[in-house]
């Protein structure tokens, strides 16, 4: 028998369609760097110090994204692999993993054990952050502390019982006396974290202004200085500023979070660093997926109804006029409750837990989608009312070029800006939505890590004495840098692309 | 103009069967009202029985759409689609899971919901107009610069953060009013009072900067330059020239909203805990209670044809030019 491959890859909806994405992102960057005008607006984007902080902190934002989209299902050791087997088979819920039980059998039937993954989906994000996944606590614990949130009864070690606040399993546990160690350690570990954040910037620094200087007919350090100075042409110098904040952030969890829960513990001992980090990727889907599925009916339905006119035209202005007059969240919430109802009633289609809730994920990136096509459509429809009147588009239809062929070469290209526009535009919105959405309980899987889910269970909370904010602060915040850098962004974006803004 | 009005709320009716005939195919198409059963049950305890008569309870036992059985109208009339659908036209929409009658829920929830709505409403419209008024006034100097910098600030800043932080700040450290409640009649202001201000703060961001671009749009058409050149002070551009041209797109985006305030604001009620629309969508949607999403969805489009017909008469009182035909 050969050696088993030591994981398996597991490819989820929601990760395919942003691979999609990907690529479809990457082959609009060889369009644009073929096409003059493109690249002029673009230049525009790049000129703005906001618009290149800010995508500097979404470029952050995507990579965490995109590690946490890589999914596979470790193989289970040999002994373990039996127990979960037996587990799975009389587990409880519809998540029984169909492979790990015929691996089961197979092992009793044959003596001899096959590979068995297990049910847990990881990804590799999961894995690079392996220490923060795994060193949970028994309950809250406050940011850097070393110490439980809870008073539990303990033995003393002369065998007495006493009340009082034990010492972490994992937070702070290196220390032999923390209420005296404690400071002088962390600011050890800030100290060599800093040191490491200033040497992977200077590196990145040297590479991108090699990666300028190509080229350019200037000296290197003419040009390095340039970039300090922020004289050149790009806003270098807002990108290299907001990359060494995230370095220095970066480089400080990376010294103080395998041994401090650095923005403490939830309710049940998780770490709150290791559920905001995740919490990215379910935001990064509903803001980018429901756009991406919602765009091809905006775009086919906009320009159909806008150049054809005629019957077309009312059925469109139809379709969404009945979709507008429902009002967002109540559609929402009806089609949520519905898509319940189906992946409850059809155990059998999903084969662990994490498609389960991937497959609620992506039902709500479409639900959330049918509600917001509606706008772009009509945007678009007015556009090509207008484009359809020009000078270009009835000179093609006076030499006879089929309908299909105008649309295509001469409606579309010059609609597109409009579809990046909104692109853009919705996507903080989204995030935003995805939150209340959570809290109002027909948003995420409860299961799926999200900030509205952790909102959700911070919130309670509150009343607490003393004052449980860590997790509610970490979502809150996470949340506020990611929809202000999209904001920037996209009110640079617009003001390059909008033809009536200057 | 009253031909105009009879031609837009007969137009209304297609939507409205439009409407209905999506919410029906949502809630009874999607899935069959076993699956409803079953679920609602618990997948675990849902025998046949239990199904046969969670179904008879509301009357989802009947045929879809024809029944067979029955004689002379009643063939159409006794079924689900006739029952649960067409009956919301007549404004009959049942009863709610726990045995009240919705129609009449609806009526007394309507009072909370608009003494939280009406005054967060006119709030917010006065101060995001008078402070974007305040932004183009100062415009191209740093006060205008730092008023966009708060505005994108504040709309990002989840609507969560707002009430959670100012139930925190206001209630509970300051313990200026209490956390939530409601009473009825005067002594419901000590109650409103922080959810109006909390919902005036979490829109503000977006709409100064909204209504700041609407008048920087039309501060530079040609009118406003003759203004000027009259000896107009900019005060009296602003006012009387830029505010009034600006009305059209502002009234766009304002007037649909007016009767959408009857439901409500479902997040600021449920954390409040006033009892008005939006906290009774809130619970429904917890509970699943199907009847009552879909009798709110009803009424929800109702207003919001309400809203665009309003729309409409609301550009002739501001633009003479505007005549409905």
């Amino acid at each position: 028998m050969s050696t088993p491959m030591s994981f398996q890859p597991v490819l989820l909806w929601t990760d395919l369609l942003l691979f999609v994405l990907l690529a479809v992102a990457l082959l609009a960057i060889v369009h644009v760097r073929g096409n003059e005008p493109l690249r002029a607006a673009w230049r525009k984007v790049g000129k703005r110090p906001t618009g290149m902080a800010a995508a500097t902190v979404l470029l952050a934002f995507v990579v965490v994204g995109v590690l946490d989209s890589l999914h596979y299902r470790p193989l289970l050791p040999a002994a373990q692999a039996e127990t979960s087997a037996a587990e799975a088979e009389n587990g409880t819920g519809a998540a029984v993993d169909a492979e790990a039980a015929t691996g089961a059998e197979s092992a009793t039937a044959g003596g001899q054990l096959g590979p068995v993954y297990s049910t847990e989906v990881l990804s590799v994000l999961d894995a690079l952050l392996e220490p923060l996944r795994a060193q949970t606590e028994k309950t809250y614990s406050a940011p850097f502390a070393w110490q439980l949130y809870q008073r539990e009864a303990m033995e003393l070690p002369d065998g007495r019982q006493v009340r009082g606040y034990p010492r972490l399993v994992h937070g702070a546990a290196h220390l032999q006396e923390p209420e005296d160690e404690l400071a002088a350690d962390v600011a050890a570990r800030v100290a060599s974290g800093a040191g490491l954040a200033v040497a992977v910037w200077l590196l990145c620094f040297v590479v991108l202004a090699t990666i300028v200087w190509q080229g350019s007919g200037l000296g290197w350090g003419q040009v390095a200085l340039a970039m300090l100075a922020g004289h050149t042409v790009l806003a270098w110098r807002a990108a290299l500023v907001t990359l060494a904040v995230i370095l220095l952030i970066v480089g400080l969890c990376l010294e103080l979070a395998p041994l401090y829960h650095v923005l403490g513990t939830d309710k049940v001992g998780q770490d709150v660093l290791y559920l905001s980090l995740k919490s990215v990727r379910t935001a990064l889907v509903i803001g980018t997926i429901t756009t991406l599925v919602m765009m091809p009916f905006a775009v086919a339905l906009g320009i159909a109804a806008g150049y054809l006119g005629g019957w077309v035209d009312d059925a469109v202005q139809y379709v969404y006029t009945v979709l507008n007059a429902i009002p967002g969240v109540l559609l929402i919430a009806a089609a949520v409750l519905m898509m319940q109802v189906v992946i409850d009633t059809h155990p059998q289609w999903f084969d662990t837990a994490a498609e389960r809730s991937d497959a609620r994920l992506l039902a709500l990136c479409f639900i959330l989608g049918i509600t917001s096509w509606t706008g772009l459509a009509r945007l678009l429809r007015g556009e090509t009312l207008k484009l359809r009147e020009l000078e270009y588009v009835q000179a093609a239809r006076a030499f006879g070029v089929g309908t299909p062929a105008i649309l295509r070469r001469h409606i579309l290209p010059n609609v597109m800006h409009i579809v990046l526009i909104s692109l853009v535009m919705d996507f903080s919105g989204l995030v935003l939505a995805e939150a209340v959405l959570s809290y109002v309980g027909i948003g995420v899987d409860p299961t799926t890590i999200s900030f509205g889910t952790m909102i959700n269970l911070a919130r309670a909370e509150l009343a607490r004495e003393p004052m449980v904010w860590w997790s509610l602060a970490a979502a809150f915040v996470f949340m506020f840098v990611l929809v202000l850098a999209a904001n920037l962004f996209a009110d640079v974006v617009r003001d390059a692309f909008d033809p009536r803004r200057g | 103009m009253l031909a105009y009005l009879v031609r837009r709320v007969l137009y209304a009716i297609p939507i409205l069967i439009g409407v209905n005939l999506l919410t029906f195919v949502l809630f009874f198409v999607v899935n069959s009202p076993d699956d409803m059963a079953r679920m609602h049950i618990g997948v675990k305890r849902a025998t046949p029985e239990a199904i046969e008569r969670w179904k008879a309870d509301r009357g989802y036992d009947k045929p879809m759409f024809v029944n067979a059985d029955a004689e002379g109208s009643a063939r159409f009339t006794d079924t689900i689609f006739f029952d649960k659908s067409l009956r919301m036209f007549a404004l009959e929409f049942g009863r709610a899971d726990d045995g009240r009658d919705i129609g009449q829920e609806i009526r007394d929830r309507m009072g909370p919901s608009l003494a939280i709505a009406l005054p967060t409403f006119v709030l917010s419209l006065f101060a995001s107009i008078s402070l974007a008024l305040l932004l183009v006034f100062f415009r191209a100097t740093y006060l205008d610069f730092w008023g966009v910098v708060i505005c994108v600030a504040m709309m990002s800043i989840s609507s969560l953060f707002y009430i959670i932080g100012g139930q925190w700040l206001v209630s509970k450290l300051w313990a200026l009013v209490p956390i939530s409640g409601y009473a009825p009649g005067l002594d419901a202001t000590r109650f409103l009072m922080l959810p109006v201000l909390i919902s005036v703060l979490a829109g503000i961001g977006s709409s100064v900067r909204w209504y700041r671009t609407i008048f920087l749009e039309e501060i530079s058409k040609d009118y406003v330059r003759t203004a000027r050149a009259k000896g107009l002070s900019e005060l009296a551009v602003l006012f009387r020239h830029v505010l009034r041209n600006a009305l059209i797109p502002i009234l766009t985006g304002v007037v649909v909203v007016i009767p959408l305030l009857f439901m409500g604001s479902l997040l600021v009620e449920s954390f409040f805990a006033i009892p008005g629309l939006g906290s009774y969508t809130i619970d429904a949607i917890n509970a699943q209670d199907f009847a009552v999403v879909r009798a709110m969805v009803f009424i929800g489009s109702v207003l919001y044809i309400i809203g665009l017909i309003l729309t409409d008469i609301s550009y002739t009182l501001v633009d003479p030019r505007v005549r409905l035909e």
